[in-house]
């Protein structure tokens, strides 16, 4: 009794997350004037010439290849760097460490509007415009504290009795870390990875600012689908599902990640 | 668990500190720059004290943004905790179906921001939406473009659609860590549902929950790519919220020195009020252990 309320509540929430990816998906599949002439719930005249033009259109697919660049360039530096700080904050106490902990949140709680134009003159200046590193580094604002904190869950999670005893059998620090402590919270990794590429690849504000031409995000060009014949739905539709389908990549290969993840620490 | 004094972590974290401080620190410093000076361009900087910060405390326009931006964040944060724990409590708890409710539930987080804004605007559309279209067939004056109402719901629905998910899979990661002695316990008390509810998993839940309402709040406070797409921040000005305005004052006008002002006190808002949850979490947390 229980289960089927519980069944029922579900398909209903599943299906509210669907219907608009599904509309998407339909509206991808149909020409333009199908789309601007006719109602109907699954496409009459079935084509992906949408998708075509994508594919072969560099001015479009490059937007894919740049998000994808920069977007794995974050997630390395974001997991590189917060390790070892997420290690001192779950092992040690130190000089200001509250403080300092807090400080990297209130990172996480800016608005991205308000840096858009400090980071446009400072990366102008120093000659970083436009590039896959300037987008990365500058996502790292965010997500540099998000992995540190969802890795500093994880790591509390694990004896400190561990540590010791590999002290103790002579492992040298950067090797214990290695070796024994980085497959210990191989879930955590994937976690703090899952969010870090969520929201470097969602993030739209910054990533426009910060590229013209070179490093242009598929995001960017996503926003300049007005064409002189009108707003060219089926092409904008195409895009959008194809802007889903790495997610979903993504999130296939983590899920179990993600499951046990979840459930073991505090993200 | 009881950690040892030592000031050497600080190395460890020294890589962290000199990031955050490329990418936030010096930029901050370019905004303070801006909210005390005025400038003509060619780095000419003239003293303005503290005149930016008085014109944009008493801005008509920017008190209208803040009560729309509270308004909204207040309807995001009533509607999505609740629905995010009620559907966190009927997920199932293991198996293929949960992979599959997992993979299904992250699926919306995935999509970027102004894609979410395009499926919205798509399909909240009358001439070719599938929402629009039925709600025009069943008579309903709908027309999100014109209809600041209407534009308020569309914008909240999306919004639960968008987010509603992280609230119920870090519900469901609270719910996973309980042991099933609990429940056992619960049954031989002869518990009612509410009762569970209410003395075992929302305790439990506390921790993960608080988080939950943290990031919905800033990221709600902070919304900006979704409703430029669907909206543009109209009709007229009533989905301007302080994001909308802060860009459209920044890069729209230029106006460097009012919108730097403008954002160091947006920066401030944020930031008191995360503190203000930050403390009654870790005091909670602190009551929980003693």
């Amino acid at each position: 009794m229980q289960s089927r309320s519980s069944a029922v509540v579900m398909t209903i929430y599943l299906l509210f997350l669907l219907i608009p990816i599904y509309w998407l998906i339909n509206m991808s599949l149909k020409t333009n004037t199908e789309i601007t002439s006719t109602f109907s719930l699954w496409p009459q005249t079935f084509t992906l010439q949408n998708y075509v033009t994508i594919l072969t259109d560099p001015s479009w697919y490059m937007g894919y290849v740049n998000s994808l660049i920069y977007v794995t360039l974050n997630v390395v530096i974001s997991l590189t760097v917060a390790l070892p700080a997420a290690y001192a904050f779950s092992r040690y106490n130190f000089m200001g460490d509250k403080h300092l902990f807090f400080w990297l949140l209130t990172n996480r709680m800016a608005p991205p509007a308000v840096f858009a134009l400090p980071f446009f003159q400072l990366y102008s200046s120093v000659g970083l415009f436009d590039t896959h590193i300037a987008i990365a580094l500058a996502h790292c604002l965010f997500n540099v504290p998000l992995a540190v904190w969802i890795l500093e869950g994880f790591m509390r999670g694990v004896p400190k009795e561990i540590d010791e005893t590999a002290y103790i059998d002579g492992y040298s620090f950067p090797k214990f870390f290695v070796k024994i402590f980085m497959p210990l919270i191989a879930s955590g990794i994937g976690v703090a990875a899952f969010f870090c590429f969520m929201f470097s690849w969602v993030e739209l504000l910054l990533s426009r600012t910060l590229a013209t031409v070179n490093a242009k995000s598929i995001a960017a060009t996503m926003t300049r689908t007005v064409s002189a014949s009108g707003m060219d739905w089926g092409v904008l539709a195409a895009a959008g599902v194809l802007t889903i389908v790495p997610g979903a990549l993504v999130i296939y290969f983590v899920r179990n990640y993600i499951a046990k993840g979840f459930a073991l620490g505090r993200v | 668990m009881d950690k040892t004094q030592n000031n050497k972590a600080w190395f460890l974290v020294l890589p962290v500190l000199l990031l955050v401080a490329f990418s936030a620190v010096l930029p901050l410093m370019t905004v303070v720059n801006y909210a005390f000076n005025d400038t003509f361009g060619q780095n000419e900087f003239f003293w303005e004290g503290l005149g930016w910060f008085e014109d944009m405390v008493s801005s008509e326009r920017l008190h209208d943004a803040l009560g729309r931006q509270i308004l909204f964040s207040g309807i995001i944060l009533a509607i999505q905790v609740p629905l995010g724990i009620f559907i966190a409590l009927n997920m199932p708890k293991k198996g293929f179906w949960s992979s599959l409710v997992l993979i299904l539930m992250a699926l919306p987080l995935l999509i970027p921001f102004n894609v979410v804004g395009t499926i919205w605007q798509i399909f909240g559309r009358v001439d070719i939406g599938l929402l629009g279209h039925t709600l025009a067939a069943m008579g309903v004056d709908y027309n999100y473009t014109n209809d600041a109402l209407d534009a308020w719901i569309t914008l909240v629905v999306m919004d639960v659609w968008h987010w509603t998910s992280l609230v119920a899979l870090l519900c469901y990661a609270g719910l996973q860590s309980i042991p099933q002695a609990y429940y056992q316990a619960a049954k031989i008390d002869q518990a009612t549902r509410w009762s569970i509810f209410r003395y075992i998993e929302l305790p439990k839940m506390k921790g993960v929950l608080l988080i939950a309402v943290l990031l919905r709040f800033m990221d709600s406070f902070m919304i900006y790519t979704e409703p430029f797409v669907l909206t543009g921040g109209g009709p007229g000005n009533s989905t301007t919220f302080l994001s909308i305005d802060l860009a459209k004052m920044a890069t729209g006008q230029f106006d460097l020195g009012p919108a730097a002002a403008f954002s160091l006190m947006y920066f401030c808002v944020i930031l008191l009020i995360s503190w203000v949850f930050y403390t009654v979490m870790t005091n909670l947390d602190r009551e929980e252990n003693r």
